[in-house]
């Protein structure tokens, strides 16, 4: 009984963590390539979540285009966000950056809750709710398309970065900026189709959150944000299948200090985690040392 | 050596009698209701939120470590000056100095093994610490729990927070002023050469977190005391976002930016209090620009004082205190 | 040069304190032609709809007051102030109508959270101050002297829910899962878990999450392996649907209870089937035949269209036990008004309201179904 309880947690676990990962993805790959927390990343994964809303409630729409326009409509607002306010900064000491995101994410946040109203919105069931049982194990439906989903598309950007010229200038841009503008690289447009990207994957995670608990609000976005940043951090900041691993972790480990240690402390047990990993092992399980030149 | 002395007596003076002026105005509007209870509590926030922007500005402002869990210590410091209150019955001031200390120690004993990183990861870090601090308040039911802690006395009054206020501004400024301040400031410029030139960079960031820790728990125990009830929601994530608009507003690495912007930026909600929807939004926008086009804030790194006004008029006059 | 900078900036500061005084108070009691009442109520925030019902139902009783020609003469108005469910900005706002509206009284706030965080204000200046729907104990005891209530207290809904699940649904096993950042879903909790084990139930799970959680796998996975009878959601409405979804999807099969915080039209818009055949204790039902209820109900739906829910007939009451006290005292006066609120014996909407030592009504409960996604009226219970 108890082994299957434990593997019902993990089923839990790795369907809240792949989750995680599809917002780390997104922090790692800005961090990578214009060495910035993108504090506003996990308002993205809220407005990816609105645009899911009202592409279900108000157009009508069904599962495939509703992710496909938020997805679009996110890398949208990913690239605008760059565009406006990271951009001009570029130059600037990293303080204002941080700062400046910070302003976007308090921005989108108090912005929605102005236009959407505070009160949270039921979304409504886009995907049957049904559940698939192996043996005693229950899965549902959603949770194994958000996996599914979340695989694909993580097996797509590992094929855009690694198989693809636009890829080899991310990862060229990520290395060393400079270099490789010189290269003739066009840095600027690598920046904007990273954070596209990145933004693309959030909203993808929303939509996915809006049809699994289905009540969406303003705020959704910080605590996700938060831990999927812990996850990118644990799995190594700047490298992706890292993001992906680290997702995976997160969901599972707070899972499990629900189920067995207590529910009250996961949330802290999460952010010590992140502390913890900064002061010993900066570059995460699977990172690389990198060490600051003078 | 001798001129520069009197100057400063001099200065001082006037600037304690303005000071002493300015509170016996306010205190007899305070006494005969010129000024009602609701807009004097107005005015005992801003004290206190002139000491938190003042002790954040300490750590980011002068010593260039973006923190984002300076809410935690207010919060810190608020619990135990109330719990000293309820359960010993200290008197006030002791209350609020054992509140400011044990702030003043978690930031020590925090600040050790977390001030040794750098920009993005110490802010996550910071943030990350708020949120534990508040989850920790939340499980501990002795202080209240969610439910939060109520019934403490009111103490705060107007006299004691604008003594207060003006104290941790003169003690910040002086210190700002002396070598550690200036030691401070080279972290913020270049901390790999200011490391280099033999300064133990660890230590400084490591006494202005603890020090900006002291007061910002003091600040708590005077806001415990003025709302009579201390709820653990309070104290989070968009409380310190709060505090660091206030700094960055007024210019990180100005006292009396802070000064301004904390007042500014306490009173206009109320008068605006129709559109407090809205208020969010405009300073989200107001930081963004902010950081876009004028980063310094309202006063830079200049401070405000008599100076200013010798300096725009005369030509010969010593100019004290510039910052690039 | 320097005179005139100087001179600047004394006027500005001059202007900063002409602002901060502002306009001055005049008031003396024989020319008020009115009696303004204060309203702290969230609404905006988590809770919104309660905010909203809460002042439809005050605004209902105003006109109806002021068209029978208010009391003593003297029209009634209430001035609404949004809280947004939060103690600090709670606080805030009662200042505000004390201190700069001039009100006689107050009647707020909604979650307990904030009527405990505003009660100690109200007794300082000697305001009274009635809370329609906050349950928790220490709004009374840490209030003061001027604090009443509308409502029963949460001990006595636990137990009420308590005694439900062992005397009417035969329950012996029982699992909770509260919200432990909130003082109202854990409150509701302990309760719950007392009474029930004294009973003789046994409670063989008591699972915690925080506010805004969204993902509740790990603790219901962990309940249903403890095949409790009945499960315990004393949270509000919003988080009560998710669970409810989640836990059905977990397979539990336990009968699902909780408190006034069920009681919204989007319980069932949230929840879907998973909150049918659940059972939840509240303030009053709409199918209560007695006059008083049936009165409010065809008033209050030719106003707004909508049956009323707890929240607006406890507001409602708490309205009216305020204004029957301000007639009966024949004053305005704070003193005078808490002697007459004292001595309050009547029926009102929720029950027949007499006040304990603690300012807390000694009234009855309901407990109504969930049913085909509406509200039935199961059984009353008195205390």
């Amino acid at each position: 009984m108890d082994f299957l309880n434990f593997l019902q947690q993990l089923i839990n676990g790795l369907s809240l963590g792949s989750v995680y990962a599809l917002i780390a993805i997104g922090y790692t790959m800005v961090y990578g390539i214009i060495k910035l927390i993108n504090f506003a990343h996990g308002d993205i994964y809220m407005v990816g979540a609105f645009i899911g809303f009202y592409s279900v409630t108000l157009l009508k729409l069904s599962f495939i285009p509703t992710l496909i326009l938020a997805m679009a409509g996110s890398a949208v607002l990913g690239v605008i966000i760059e565009k406006v306010a990271y951009k001009p900064l570029r130059n600037s000491p990293r303080i204002t950056l941080l700062i400046t995101a910070i302003g976007i994410s308090l921005l989108l946040e108090n912005g929605f809750r102005f236009i959407f109203g505070p009160n949270p919105k039921p979304f409504p069931e886009v995907l049957p709710a049904k559940i698939i049982y192996l043996g005693p194990i229950r899965i549902g439906l959603i949770q194994i398309i958000m996996f599914t989903v979340s695989m694909v598309l993580v097996l797509a950007l590992q094929f855009i970065v690694y198989k693809t010229k636009v890829g080899k200038a991310m990862r060229a841009a990520s290395f060393d900026t400079e270099t490789a503008q010189l290269m003739g690289i066009n840095t600027n447009n690598t920046i904007s189709f990273t954070f596209a990207l990145g933004s693309a994957l959030a909203g993808a995670a929303g939509v996915l959150v809006g049809i699994a608990y289905p009540r969406i609000d303003p705020y959704m976005g910080i605590m996700p944000g938060l831990k999927a940043f812990v996850a990118a951090v644990l799995g190594g900041i700047g490298v992706i299948p890292g993001a992906l691993a680290g997702g995976l972790m997160m969901g599972t480990l707070e899972t499990f200090t629900k189920a067995y240690i207590s529910t009250k402390l996961s949330d802290a047990i999460a952010f010590s985690i992140l502390i913890i990993v900064l002061i010993i092992r900066p570059a995460g399980l699977l990172g690389k040392k990198t060490n600051e030149k003078v | 050596m001798g001129g520069i002395k009197k100057g400063l007596n001099k200065k001082s003076i006037i600037t304690a009698l303005i000071l002493i002026l300015v509170y016996i105005i306010l205190y007899y509007m305070i006494k005969t209701r010129v000024i009602n209870p609701y807009k004097s509590q107005i005015l005992i926030i801003i004290g206190i939120n002139i000491i938190l922007a003042a002790s954040l500005n300490l750590i980011l402002g002068f010593t260039g470590q973006l923190t984002l869990g300076h809410a935690g210590f207010m919060s810190i410091g608020g619990y135990t000056a109330a719990m000293m209150t309820l359960k010993f019955h200290l008197p006030f001031a002791a209350a609020l100095l054992a509140g400011g200390l044990f702030a003043a120690l978690i930031s020590y004993l925090f600040g050790l093994p977390i001030l040794r990183l750098k920009g993005d990861y110490l802010a996550i870090s910071t943030l990350g610490f708020g949120e534990i601090i508040r989850v920790i308040i939340v499980n501990l039911d002795f202080i209240g729990g969610p439910r939060g802690l109520a019934g403490i006395p009111k103490k705060t009054t107007f006299t004691w927070v604008y003594v207060i206020t003006v104290l941790t501004v003169i003690i910040i400024y002086n210190l700002i002023k002396s070598t550690y301040g200036r030691a401070m400031i080279s972290v913020r410029e270049d901390e790999i050469a200011s490391e280099a030139m033999g300064i133990n960079t660890t230590k400084y960031k490591i006494i202005a977190f603890v020090i900006g820790g002291f007061f910002a728990g003091i600040a708590g125990g005077l806001y415990a005391h003025l709302i009579m009830f201390l709820d653990p929601k309070t104290f989070g994530f968009l409380k310190s976002m709060d505090i660091l608009i206030y700094v960055v507003f007024g210019g990180m690495g100005s006292i009396s930016g802070s000064i301004l912007s904390a007042s500014i930026l306490t009173y206009l909600p109320e008068v605006l209090r129709s559109f407090s929807d809205l208020r969010m939004i405009i300073y989200s926008i107001l930081i963004i620009v902010l950081m876009l086009f004028r980063p310094e804030g309202l006063m830079g790194s200049k401070e405000l004082s008599l100076n200013t006004f010798r300096k725009l008029s005369n030509t010969g006059s010593l100019k004290r205190g510039g910052k690039k | 040069m320097k005179t005139k900078k100087l001179l600047s900036f004394i006027t500005a500061a001059a202007l900063l304190i002409t602002s901060v005084t502002g306009c001055s108070s005049k008031t003396s009691s024989e020319d008020v032609k009115e009696i303004k009442i204060g309203a702290m109520l969230p609404l905006t925030g988590d809770i919104a709809t309660f905010g909203q019902s809460a002042k439809n139902a005050l605004e209902l009783l105003t006109e109806q007051v002021n068209k029978e020609g208010g009391i003593d003469g003297k029209t009634v108005k209430f001035v609404y102030q949004d809280d947004e469910n939060k103690p600090a900005s709670s606080a805030n706002v009662t200042q505000k109508l004390i201190n700069d509206e001039k009100v006689v009284a107050l009647v707020g706030s909604i979650g307990s959270t904030c009527s405990i965080a505003d009660g100690p204000i109200a007794t300082e200046n000697k305001i009274p101050m009635v809370t329609p729907t906050s349950t928790n104990p220490k709004v009374t005891t840490e209030g003061g002297e001027y604090v009443f209530r509308a409502c029963f207290i949460d001990p006595f809904q636990g137990t009420v829910l308590a005694k439900f699940a062992s005397e009417d649904l035969k329950a012996t096993t029982a699992a909770i899962l509260y919200d432990v950042a909130n003082d109202y879903s854990k409150g509701l909790a302990e309760y719950f878990k007392a009474n029930f084990e004294k009973a003789g139930g046994k409670v063989v799970a008591y699972e915690t999450y925080n506010t805004g959680d969204q993902d509740f796998n790990a603790q219901l996975t962990k309940i249903k392996s403890l095949n409790p009878q009945v499960l315990l959601i004393p949270d509000y409405y919003q988080t009560v649907g998710i669970i409810a979804k989640q836990a059905r999807t977990a397979g539990i099969t336990a009968t699902f209870l909780g408190g006034d915080g069920w009681d919204s039209p989007e319980l069932f818009t949230i929840g879907g089937d998973a909150v049918n055949k659940g059972y939840f204790s509240n303030h009053y039902s709409p199918d209560d035949k007695a006059k008083e209820v049936q009165d409010f109900i065809s008033a209050y739906k030719a106003k707004y269209n909508t049956t009323p829910d707890a929240l607006a007939a406890l507001s409602y009451d708490a309205g009216k036990i305020l204004l029957d006290a301000i007639d009966k005292a024949d004053s305005l006066d704070g003193v005078k008004i808490i002697e007459a609120l004292k001595a309050t014996n009547g029926t009102f909407v929720s029950g027949s309201v007499t006040y304990d030592k603690d300012r807390n009504p000694v009234k009855g409960a309901v407990i109504i179904k969930t049913e085909n996604g509406k509200q039935v009226f199961e059984k009353k219970v008195n205390p």
